[in-house]
């Protein structure tokens, strides 16, 4: 539990730079055009699994386990790394709504072993991926 | 011009989730992700309550793909679940997807049932 004097809520939002914000923001829609592009490529059809956007979120859960290890191991004194890179870009590469509504249609149409399959397969890929990436980061700077 | 729609919801959605979760932060402390928790449900519930209502191709660009999209997140979802079990929390990185799972499909089914009631 937070202590009971600590300072009120409006300094903590006040204490955010306005050029970390804007590098959210542009970071967010760089990565959502991306997403888009995928699946543009890739469009949704109804009870066929959700390529695109599980591709996403596997390819970003690689990406952020090397963005944060970089941003909190190797160089935490870089202010913009994971506002631009961690939060932005990659928060909006992936997403958690798709993935629902994805799990929900399939559901709806009475593919309950398709929600099921990709329900898991995407946990399964996102957590291995971040891992994975999280790793490789790893070796690599011990290894230089 | 879907483009640009898809960037705008964007540019407004990862800003909102960076801020809600100093707000979670701020009242409930950072032992648990409940930032992202709380922006993966409710954007969830959203982006399921767009998908029921019958909207144009140019408001799916805007808030389901931009503006959802990019409130939600599995980067920082996966991110934190790992650290979790890196911390030998094992029960709570679980307990963190299953929160994030079952929350996100009950808010998904509580905005198909809001967009029926409200006849969208």
């Amino acid at each position: 539990m937070p202590a009971p004097n600590r300072p009120p809520l409006r300094d903590a939002l006040r204490a955010v730079p306005a050029t970390v914000l804007a590098a959210v923001a542009l970071g967010g829609a760089i990565g959502s055009l991306a997403r888009y592009g995928l699946l543009v490529l890739y469009p949704a059809a109804p009870g066929r699994f959700d390529l695109a956007t599980f591709l996403a979120n596997t390819i970003g859960g690689l990406l952020i386990g090397a963005v944060m290890v970089t941003a909190t191991e190797i160089a935490p004194g870089r202010r913009h790394l994971r506002p631009f890179l961690g939060v932005g870009v990659l928060g909006g590469f992936t997403t958690f709504s798709t993935y629902i509504v994805g799990i929900g249609r399939a559901l709806d149409t009475g593919a309950a072993l398709l929600a099921v399959v990709y329900a898991f397969a995407t946990i399964a890929a996102a957590l291995g991926a971040a891992a994975a990436g999280m790793w490789a980061t790893r070796v690599l700077v011990r290894r230089r | 011009m879907t483009v640009l729609l898809v960037a705008l919801g964007a540019a407004v959605g990862a800003p909102a989730r960076f801020l809600t979760d100093l707000v979670a932060a701020h009242y409930l402390g950072r032992a648990m992700p409940w930032g992202t928790l709380a922006v993966n449900v409710l954007g969830s519930g959203l982006a399921a309550l767009l998908a029921a209502a019958t909207v144009g191709p140019a408001w799916t660009a805007l808030l389901a793909i931009g503006f959802c999209g990019a409130l939600t997140t599995y980067s920082t979802l996966s991110w934190e679940t790992l650290k979790l079990a890196e911390d030998g929390r094992f029960l709570h990185a679980a307990l963190n997807i299953a929160m994030n799972l079952v929350g996100g499909l009950a808010a998904a089914a509580a905005g198909v049932a809001l967009a029926r009631l409200l006849g969208l």
